[in-house]
C-alpha cells in the first residue's frame, strides 16, 4: 500500500528531474558546450548522490512547517505539488517544486486545522528572496574576476574552451549533487514521517538509514526525469531564454552550485557554529529562481542593458501564484480523496494544556496576572485541533512564540517506551550512558513528548544543554535522538 | 572531449597556418623585387614555395576544420574562426595568383615606375604581417588585437596612396601605349587587393572579438 502512496512522491521527483535539472545543465546544454547523454547520466548521478548522502539537512526545515500524519495525506500533497509543477511547466510559467510543496503543505495544514508555523515560513520564503539575490552578486563578482583573468592569462581559445567544458561538467556535477541534497526534501519530505523502510546493511561495507532508503528512490524518480523530459527544458532554459557565452554559462553553473551548497550543506552549517558565525537558514531553495539570479547577475555584470524586467515582474509573481495553486488544489484534492475515496488524509492530534505542562514553559509573560487567569481557564480542557487552540489562546495571548510554544506543550502524543525496539535498529550510534537512560524508564508511557524528555533528562546525558552559540549543535544533535525516539515508541490512542 | 595532448596539437595547426600566411606575404614581397630585377632564376624558387605553401596551408586549415566539427569545438565561435582561417587562406591564394601573372604575363616595368611597385608590395607585407600578429592576439584573447588592426588599416592606407600616385604616373606617362598602361595598372590593382582582403579579415576580427567578450 505504502508503495501505491509513494507513486505520487515519485511523481514529483520526475517533474523536478525534468524542470530543476534543466536549470543546471540547461545553459551547457543549451551552447553544445554538453553533450546531453553526458549531462543527463552525470545530472541523475549526482542528484541522487546527494539525495542520499546530503539530504537530511533541508528536510528538518520542512517537517517544522507541517507534519503531514497519515499516508494518504502524504500522497495527495505530493500529488497536488506535482500536478502544479507539470501543469504550469506545461503552460510555460516560471515554477519552483519548493514553492510548490510549501503551499501544498499549508493546504494540507489548512485542510487538517493544523496551525502553520509562520516563523518557519517566514524562514523559508526570506530564502526564496535571498538565493536568487545571492546566485545573482556571486555571478556578477565571478563574471568580473573571469574578464580579469582571461584578459591577463592569454590562454589559447582552443584550450580555454577545453577548460570551460570541464568546468561545465565538473560543477555542474557539484550543482546536481547540491540539487539533490537541497530539494530532495520537497520530493520524498512528506513521506519521512510515515516511511515504512527499516535502515539496512550492505555487508557491513556501507549502511543506509530508512531515510536514505527512502530519498533514494526519490532519487531514482529525478533521474527518470531528466532522461525522459528534460532536454526539451533545458534547451529552452539554454538557448531560448538567454544566449550565454560559455564561460558565462560557466559562471551560471558555479553560482548555482554554491548557492544550492550554502542552503543544504550540514558540514557548512556546522563549521559556521563552531566558528560562532551566523548560520544559513538548510531549507530547500528553488533551483529555477538561483539560475534566473544567476543570469540576472550576468546581465548587470555586463552593465545591465540586457535584462529583461518583464521576466523578472513574471518570476516574482511566481512566488505568490505557485504556493497559492498548489495550497488550493491539495487543499481541492485532500477533500476528493477523503470524502470520494474515502482515505484518512491526516490522523486528528487533540490538545489539552495540563497544569504541569503550563509550568514546565519558562517565559515572563506567564507571570501577567491576566494571561494566567485566562490560561486558568483552558486548563484540562480538551481541543480537537491546533486552530481550535490557537483560536482560544490569541484572544488573550498576542506572543506569537508563546502561543507556538503553549500549542506544542498541549499537544497529546501517547508514547510508550519499549527499549527492545531500539536494539533492532542497526547504526543506532547511541552511547552506553545514553541506552542505560533510556533502560531506567522501559514500559513507562506518556501523554506528551515533554514527559518523556523531563523524565529521560534525569540521566545527563539525555538533557539538553542551555542556549548559547556552544550548545547550539550539541543541542541540535540530541534534539535529532529525541525526535528518533518520540517517532519509535510512538503508540496509537 | 578533447584530451588535454591533442588540444595543444590543434593550436599548434593554428599557429603553423598562420606562420604560413606570413611566409607567403614575405615570398611574395621577395619575388616581385626578383621580377623587377630581372632575377628570374630566384623568381621561379620563390614560385616553387609559394605553391608549397599553399598546398601546407591548405592541409592545415582542413585539419582545424575536421577536428573542431568532430569534437564540436567551441560551439559558440566556430563559426567565427573557421571564417577567419578561410579568409587568411584566400590571402595566400591571392598572392600566389599575383606571381603566376607576374609569371605568365611578363608585363614590361619601367625603370622609372619599379621604385612605386616595390614600395607598393612592401606596404602589403606588412599589413599582412600586422593581420598575421592580430590573428595571433585574437586567438590568446590579447588586448593587443585592437592595436594590430589599427596597423593593418594603417598600410592598407597607406598601398591605396602609393596606388593612386603611381598609377596617375603611369597614365601621365608618354613613352607607353595605352595598352602598356592598362597592363601595368593590372598589376598594381593586383596586388593592392591583398591589403584590402587584410583590411576586410581584420574588421572580421574585430567583430568576432565583440561577439567573444563573455
Amino acid at each position: 500500500m505504502f508503495f501505491i502512496f509513494l507513486t505520487s512522491g515519485l511523481f514529483l521527483g520526475w517533474s523536478l528531474g525534468a524542470n530543476d535539472a534543466a536549470n543546471i545543465y540547461g545553459t551547457a546544454v543549451g551552447s553544445k558546450m554538453v553533450k546531453f547523454r553526458t549531462a543527463a547520466i552525470l545530472a541523475s548521478v549526482f542528484i541522487l548522490l546527494g539525495a542520499v548522502i546530503g539530504g537530511a539537512g533541508a528536510a528538518h526545515t520542512l517537517g517544522k512547517l507541517g507534519s503531514v500524519n497519515a499516508i494518504a495525506g502524504s500522497f495527495t500533497v505530493a500529488f497536488a505539488a506535482a500536478l502544479t509543477v507539470a501543469w504550469m511547466t506545461k503552460l510555460k510559467l516560471p515554477v519552483s517544486t519548493s514553492q510548490s510543496v510549501v503551499g501544498a503543505i499549508i493546504g494540507w495544514n489548512f485542510f487538517s486545522n493544523s496551525v502553520t508555523d509562520y516563523n518557519s515560513l517566514t524562514k523559508i520564503m526570506l530564502s526564496w528572496l535571498a538565493s536568487p539575490i545571492l546566485a545573482a552578486t556571486i555571478s556578477v563578482i565571478m563574471f568580473k574576476m573571469m574578464q580579469k583573468m582571461i584578459e591577463k592569462s592569454s590562454v589559447h581559445i582552443i584550450t580555454q574552451d577545453m577548460f570551460t567544458r570541464l568546468g561545465l561538467i565538473i560543477f555542474g556535477a557539484f550543482a546536481s549533487y547540491s540539487l539533490g541534497a537541497n530539494n530532495i526534501a520537497n520530493v520524498m519530505g512528506v513521506f519521512v514521517d510515515v516511511s515504512p523502510f527499516k535502515d539496512i546493511s550492505f555487508y557491513g561495507l556501507f549502511k543506509l538509514t530508512n531515510i536514505q532508503i527512502l530519498f533514494a528512490f526519490g532519487g531514482i524518480a529525478i533521474g527518470v526525469g531528466v532522461f525522459t523530459y528534460s532536454k526539451k527544458v533545458m534547451m529552452t532554459v539554454g538557448d531560448g531564454l538567454v544566449k550565454l557565452s560559455p564561460i558565462a554559462a560557466l559562471i551560471v553553473v558555479l553560482s548555482q552550485a554554491i548557492v544550492l551548497f550554502l542552503f543544504s550543506s550540514e558540514g557548512l552549517e556546522h563549521w559556521l557554529y563552531t566558528h560562532g558565525l551566523p548560520t544559513i537558514p538548510l531549507v530547500p531553495v528553488s533551483s529555477s529562481q538561483t539560475v534566473i539570479g544567476a543570469v540576472i547577475g550576468i546581465g548587470l555584470a555586463k552593465g545591465g542593458r540586457n535584462i529583461q524586467y518583464k521576466t523578472l515582474g513574471r518570476i516574482a509573481s511566481g512566488w505568490v501564484s505557485t504556493p497559492l495553486i498548489a495550497g488550493i488544489v491539495s487543499f481541492t484534492t485532500l477533500f476528493f480523496i477523503q470524502n470520494v475515496f474515502q482515505q484518512e488524509v491526516y490522523t486528528p492530534v487533540r490538545y489539552k494544556l495540563t497544569q504541569s505542562g503550563l509550568s514546565k514553559i519558562n517565559n515572563k509573560l506567564l507571570k501577567n496576572e491576566k494571561i494566567k487567569k485566562s490560561l486558568d481557564k483552558i486548563i484540562d480542557k480538551n481541543f480537537e485541533n491546533s486552530i481550535a487552540l490557537k483560536n482560544e489562546l490569541s484572544k488573550n495571548v498576542k506572543n506569537y512564540n508563546l502561543v507556538l510554544k503553549l500549542i506544542a506543550q498541549s499537544r497529546i502524543y501517547k508514547i510508550k517506551v519499549d527499549y527492545p525496539k531500539l536494539i533492532d535498529i542497526p547504526d543506532l550510534n547511541y552511547n552506553k550512558a545514553q541506552l542505560k537512560g533510556i533502560k531506567r524508564i522501559n514500559g513507562n508511557t506518556y501523554d506528551y513528548k515533554w514527559q518523556l524528555y523531563e523524565d529521560l533528562s534525569k540521566s545527563k546525558p539525555w538533557k539538553l544543554k542551555k542556549k548559547s552559540i556552544e550548545n547550539k549543535l550539541y543541542n541540535k544533535s540530541l534534539k535529532k535522538r529525541l525526535n528518533f525516539l518520540y517517532h519509535t515508541f510512538k503508540i496509537k490512542n | 572531449m578533447l584530451p588535454f595532448k591533442k588540444t595543444k596539437a590543434l593550436e599548434q595547426k593554428i599557429d603553423n597556418f598562420l606562420d604560413l600566411i606570413l611566409k607567403s606575404s614575405l615570398v611574395l614581397e621577395a619575388a616581385v623585387k626578383s621580377y623587377l630585377k630581372s632575377n628570374m632564376e630566384d623568381f621561379n624558387i620563390r614560385i616553387e614555395e609559394i605553391t608549397k605553401i599553399e598546398h601546407e596551408a591548405d592541409k592545415d586549415r582542413k585539419y582545424v576544420e575536421t577536428e573542431l566539427y568532430t569534437y564540436s569545438l567551441m560551439p559558440e565561435s566556430r563559426g567565427d574562426v573557421l571564417g577567419l582561417l578561410e579568409n587568411l587562406d584566400k590571402i595566400i591564394d591571392t598572392s600566389k595568383e599575383v606571381l603566376y601573372n607576374f609569371l605568365i604575363e611578363t608585363p614590361k616595368i619601367p625603370d622609372e615606375f619599379k621604385k612605386g611597385y616595390v614600395e607598393l608590395t612592401e606596404q602589403t607585407t606588412k599589413s599582412v604581417e600586422n593581420l598575421v600578429l592580430a590573428a595571433r592576439a585574437y586567438f590568446v584573447s590579447s588586448l593587443m588585437v585592437k592595436d594590430y588592426i589599427t596597423k593593418v588599416e594603417f598600410y592598407e592606407s597607406e598601398v591605396d596612396k602609393i596606388t593612386t600616385t603611381l598609377r596617375t604616373n603611369i597614365f601621365r606617362s608618354e613613352s607607353l601605349k595605352l595598352s602598356e598602361k592598362q597592363h601595368l595598372r593590372f598589376f598594381t590593382h593586383t596586388i593592392e587587393r591583398i591589403s584590402d582582403m587584410a583590411e576586410d579579415v581584420s574588421e572580421r576580427i574585430s567583430i568576432s572579438v565583440i561577439k567573444r567578450s563573455i
